[in-house]
Order: structure tokens, then C-alpha cells, then sequence
């Protein structure tokens, strides 16, 4: 077994609010080992006067503290995990300036995270298991050409995706709604395959990410199961053809949504979450059911509305639908509801995520919410840059999972499934 | 015979001058180390479970953070329960300390909204300041009605 990947945690509330064994295990799974970086007290108040940030929270003073002798090199890490309670200002600018210190003067990559009593641990397994794959596994994610026969698989929340490649070319694609994971994974499969006119056979070594990873992977005896984060920032870059250089990579997905900043096509930080359903594309989704549109037809129908004409606030998917139907009975235009109703997707992950990475150009939109073009608009206008949609951006997932599956091809085997 | 409760609730130096003066000090008994090996200055033993957040609700409402109620889980019922308090304003970190500002200020308010004696001193930034700082926690401690 392999060392485990030490994260040095920076935090302030975790163990008053009952969630420290939920990191501790959430790091535990993914062979990684939660420590708290040893600083003496008397280190504690020098740091935090050199850092220059006046807060009030001793717990916060530490974390500066400890922030400094990582990047000093006092004390060796390989990752760093930073957490304050949720919805405390204070924390939530230490969390902030943190982060951008840590990246700024060293290699660490850094996930922070805001939690409540209720945080788990499963809630926190993807962003760990991201954290430790940048730390341990540099060398899997410099890859820059697929090789072979790979396939990947993305079983996400509310669809899954195939794609199957050949010496760095997309030759079979598979895309359906998620219903039963492993049967959804198996067709979009075979139509990936019947694309290509291929047998699973020829495939080389296979590739899975998305919430269904684990099991899809195990039924098709994968050779690379991997969280999404950095799977789909991988995926992005390698389709926008922007492997070198800085880059953000924005997912607003089903269920959660993804910003990743990216640095030589290896993540740096990034942010997973979304308060409720109203910043994800299950809104839309819901918007283009009231609308009596198909959800491939609510971004062109977006792009010739104003959404400043509806006010619209779906922080709450249960409240946006009400300001929906309210807009809809007092007359207004289908074409500016579903303007509104993506400029209030695009400003609430604007308020809520992308305030936690640095935006660095180019800003690529990937995953299927990429495809409505009224999404994208919104999103460029909020961040006054003009956004990339790589081709095939609905299946960055999979081609991320088949690009980085060709670093398991083996020499001198044809086939391995 | 009197519960005082004492802030900061870490500090072992009040917590042993109460016990001296006969009284029962109420606070958080953990040792000041010279190291700081936990997430946090004055952390709590991992059986803290996500439970006890929500028991402090009473002292603090849902919107206020975790952390903040965790804390009022613990202290809260300490505050209620005292007959008196001594408060310390901008202690050194050595002489004990409290991890979170906002749960700080919370702490100390309901302290002084109670009806009870009360000692409040700014910590000494020098001898001269510590003499007369020791003397008046013995005053109120006697007049309290400790043993002298």
C-alpha cells in the first residue's frame, strides 16, 4: 500500500460542530491522513502580524499560522484542506486569502470548504479524493495525448455519457438520461461502440467518473475510476486545446456544480457545491418543462429575451418556479422568462462559487448546461469575458476518463476487455 | 461557596485562584500547551457529535454558525448555572484562550446581561499591572465570601 497523502487541515469550528471524524474519515478513504500542521504559541502571534489580515478569532490566527509554516516549509505537507464554519464572514475571508496565499508561494493544492453540523463524510469524498489525485498522481494528469483504444464513462446525476477514442480522436459517442445506473451505463456504451463499429473487446483500458463511478467501474473492471473534478478539468483543457497556461474551467451540472481553476492542464483549486437546485441545471430543466420547450430549445429561446424584464431570484428551485409562473401569469414574454431564468442560474453560481476561485482566462463552460447558449451569454456578461465552449463539451466527463485511461494501457497487450 | 464562571473558560491560572478561594470555577478545564497539535487553540475531545450544535440552539439561532453553537452546546448551560463571573479581556494566548470571536462576544454579553457580581479587568501588559491585576481577583473572590 502506498504512503498515505498528508493534508495538513487549516480550520476553525470543526470540532465544536461534531464533523472533524467526517473529514478525518472522508480523507481515510482515499488513502489520505488529516494532520494539524505543529506551530508553537509563540509563533502564532508573529505570524499573524506578518500576514497582516486583522481578524479577531484565535482559531483563525492559527490557521494563518499554520498556513505560514506550509508555505515556509516549517512543516511538509502534500495537500491542504481549509474549513470554517459556514456562514461566518470572518472565516469565510481568512478561507479566501488562505487559499489564494498557499497557491501564490507554493505547489500545495488546496480544497477549502465551508461546513455545517451536517457536512459528512460522503459529502466531502469527491473533494478529497480530488485533493489527493493533484498530490499524488501529478504525472497521471500531465497527460496531454490519448493513446490506444480507451473508453470512458460518466455516469452523472442526471445523465450518463460513453465516449470511446482511438489515437487521440473521438470515435463513438453514447449519451442518455440516468435512470439505472449500470443499464444506462451499458447502452451508452454499446451505442459508443456500434458508433465506432468496435467490440468492448478491442477497448484497451477504460475510464469511469461522475457520482456512479465506483459501481460502473467495477462492472466494467475499469482501470481508472476517478472523481470528476479533475477529470472534467482535464477533459476541458484537452478539448479547448488549451493544455498550457492558466485556465478556469466552469461545470454547472445536474445535482452540483464544478469552478476549477487549472495550471498546465493539472487543477489547482477548486469549488464544488451549490446551495439548492435553483443554481443548477435542474432548474432549467424545469424552466424549459413550464416553458413547454424541449431543454435543447430553451437557450436560443433565451437568447432573444431580456432577462431584466422578470425579476427572478432562484436561489430556491422552489421560489425561482414561483417567480416563474408569477412572470408567465403577468404577461411576460416565454423568451425573457427563460433569459431570466439563466441569468439567474449564471448569477448565483457567479455569487455563491466562482467568488472562491480566481477567475483566469480562458474561462471554458463544459457539461451539458454548456450547450444552452442563453446560459453561457449570461455567465459571460456576469464575468465580463467571452467564454469557450470546447466541441463535445456535453461529454467532457467521459473524454477526460478515456484520455487519462490511456496511461493504464499496458505494453504488449492488445486488449483487456 | 459560589460557581464562578471564568473567561477565558481554558484558563487554568482562574480556574486554580477560584479553586483557592473556595468557590467552584466553571470552564473549560483543558491545559494551555506550548504546542498546538489539535484543529484548534482550545479543541475538544472527538466526542463532540453533530448533536451538540443543535443543543445550542438555544442560546443561538440556526443562522449563526456551527462552530458558534457547538461552543454555546458546552458553555451555555455553564453561564446559567453561575453565581458569578470574572471576565479577562485580551488575555494572552498563554494564559488561555478561546477560539472563536463571535462565540466570545456572545459569552461575555450574556454575562453581563445577568444579574450576578462580576469582575471584568483588561489582562496586564506589565508587573506593576499584574500585582493590582492578582489583588482585585483575590477582592472579589473574598467578597464572594471565599475562604481568605
Amino acid at each position: 500500500m502506498t504512503a498515505p497523502v498528508r493534508i495538513a487541515q487549516l480550520s476553525c469550528g470543526p470540532d465544536y460542530s461534531g464533523v472533524q471524524q467526517e473529514i478525518n474519515a472522508a480523507a481515510k478513504t482515499v488513502n489520505g491522513e488529516i494532520f494539524f500542521p505543529d506551530v508553537a504559541l509563540k509563533d502564532i502571534t508573529r505570524d499573524f502580524d506578518a500576514f497582516g489580515l486583522e481578524v479577531r478569532s484565535p482559531d483563525l490566527k492559527l490557521a494563518i499560522s499554520r498556513a505560514m509554516a506550509l508555505v515556509d516549509g516549517r512543516v511538509e505537507a502534500d495537500a491542504v484542506f481549509i474549513a470554517t464554519c459556514f456562514r461566518c464572514a470572518e472565516a469565510a475571508i481568512v478561507r479566501n486569502e488562505l487559499r489564494r496565499y498557499i497557491l501564490e508561494h507554493s505547489k500545495l493544492p488546496v480544497v477549502s470548504y465551508s461546513f455545517t453540523e451536517r457536512t459528512t463524510a460522503g459529502t466531502l469524498l469527491t473533494r478529497m479524493e480530488a485533493l489527493t489525485t493533484i498530490a499524488r498522481r501529478r504525472a497521471l494528469l500531465a497527460r496531454e495525448v490519448q493513446e490506444g483504444i480507451t473508453l470512458g464513462i460518466d455516469s452523472g446525476s442526471s445523465t450518463t455519457k460513453a465516449i470511446l477514442m482511438k489515437d487521440n480522436k473521438i470515435i463513438g459517442t453514447g449519451w442518455q438520461p440516468t435512470t439505472e445506473v449500470l443499464k444506462c451505463a451499458r447502452e451508452v456504451v454499446d451505442h459508443a461502440l456500434a458508433e465506432a463499429g468496435m467490440k468492448l473487446e478491442a477497448v484497451q483500458a477504460i475510464g469511469t467518473t461522475g457520482y456512479g463511478r465506483f459501481l460502473v467501474g467495477k462492472d466494467f473492471n475499469a482501470d481508472l475510476i476517478q472523481e470528476e473534478l479533475t477529470v472534467n478539468s482535464k477533459g476541458a483543457v484537452y478539448l479547448a486545446n488549451k493544455q498550457h497556461g492558466p485556465a478556469t474551467v466552469i461545470d454547472i451540472g445536474g445535482m452540483d456544480n464544478k469552478a476549477i481553476t487549472v495550471m498546465d492542464g493539472i487543477p489547482g483549486t477548486f469549488t464544488m457545491g451549490g446551495i439548492c437546485a435553483g443554481a443548477s441545471g435542474r432548474f432549467l430543466e424545469m424552466t424549459a418543462k413550464r416553458l413547454g420547450v424541449d431543454i435543447t430549445e430553451l437557450g436560443p429561446l433565451a437568447m432573444k429575451g431580456m432577462g431584466s424584464r422578470v425579476p427572478m431570484n432562484s436561489y430556491c428551485i422552489v421560489f425561482g418556479t414561483q417567480s416563474l409562473v408569477n412572470a408567465l401569469a403577468a404577461g411576460s414574454t416565454r423568451e425573457d422568462v427563460a433569459a431570466a431564468a439563466c441569468h439567474s442560474v449564471a448569477e448565483q453560481v457567479f455569487e455563491q462559487q466562482l467568488q472562491e476561485v480566481d477567475i483566469k482566462e480562458p474561462v471554458l463552460m463544459v457539461g451539458g448546461t454548456s450547450l444552452i447558449e442563453g446560459l453561457v451569454h449570461a455567465m459571460g456578461e456576469l464575468l465580463k469575458v467571452k467564454i469557450v465552449v470546447p466541441p463535445h463539451s456535453q461529454y467532457i466527463g467521459a473524454v477526460g476518463s478515456a484520455l487519462l485511461a490511456s496511461g493504464f494501457i499496458k505494453d504488449g497487450t492488445d486488449a483487456g476487455h | 461557596m459560589v460557581k464562578v464562571f471564568i473567561y477565558p473558560a481554558t484558563s487554568l491560572i482562574l480556574s486554580d485562584m477560584v479553586t483557592r478561594f473556595g468557590h467552584t470555577p466553571l470552564g473549560s478545564a483543558i491545559a494551555i500547551r506550548e504546542r498546538v497539535q489539535t484543529p484548534g487553540l482550545e479543541s475538544v475531545p472527538l466526542q463532540i457529535t453533530p448533536e451538540e450544535p443543535k443543543k445550542g440552539l438555544r442560546w443561538a439561532a440556526v443562522e449563526v454558525p456551527s462552530g458558534v453553537r457547538g461552543r454555546m452546546s458546552l458553555y451555555g448551560p455553564m453561564v446559567e448555572e453561575c453565581d458569578a463571573a470574572i471576565i479577562i479581556n485580551n488575555a494572552d494566548l498563554a494564559f488561555g484562550c478561546m477560539g472563536c470571536a463571535r462565540t466570545n462576544e456572545l459569552l461575555k454579553f450574556l454575562l453581563r446581561q445577568k444579574d450576578i457580581p462580576k469582575l471584568e479587568l483588561e489582562y496586564p501588559a506589565n508587573e506593576d499591572e499584574g500585582v493590582r491585576f492578582v489583588a482585585a481577583i483575590k477582592k472579589f473572590l473574598n467578597d464572594l465570601g471565599g475562604k481568605p
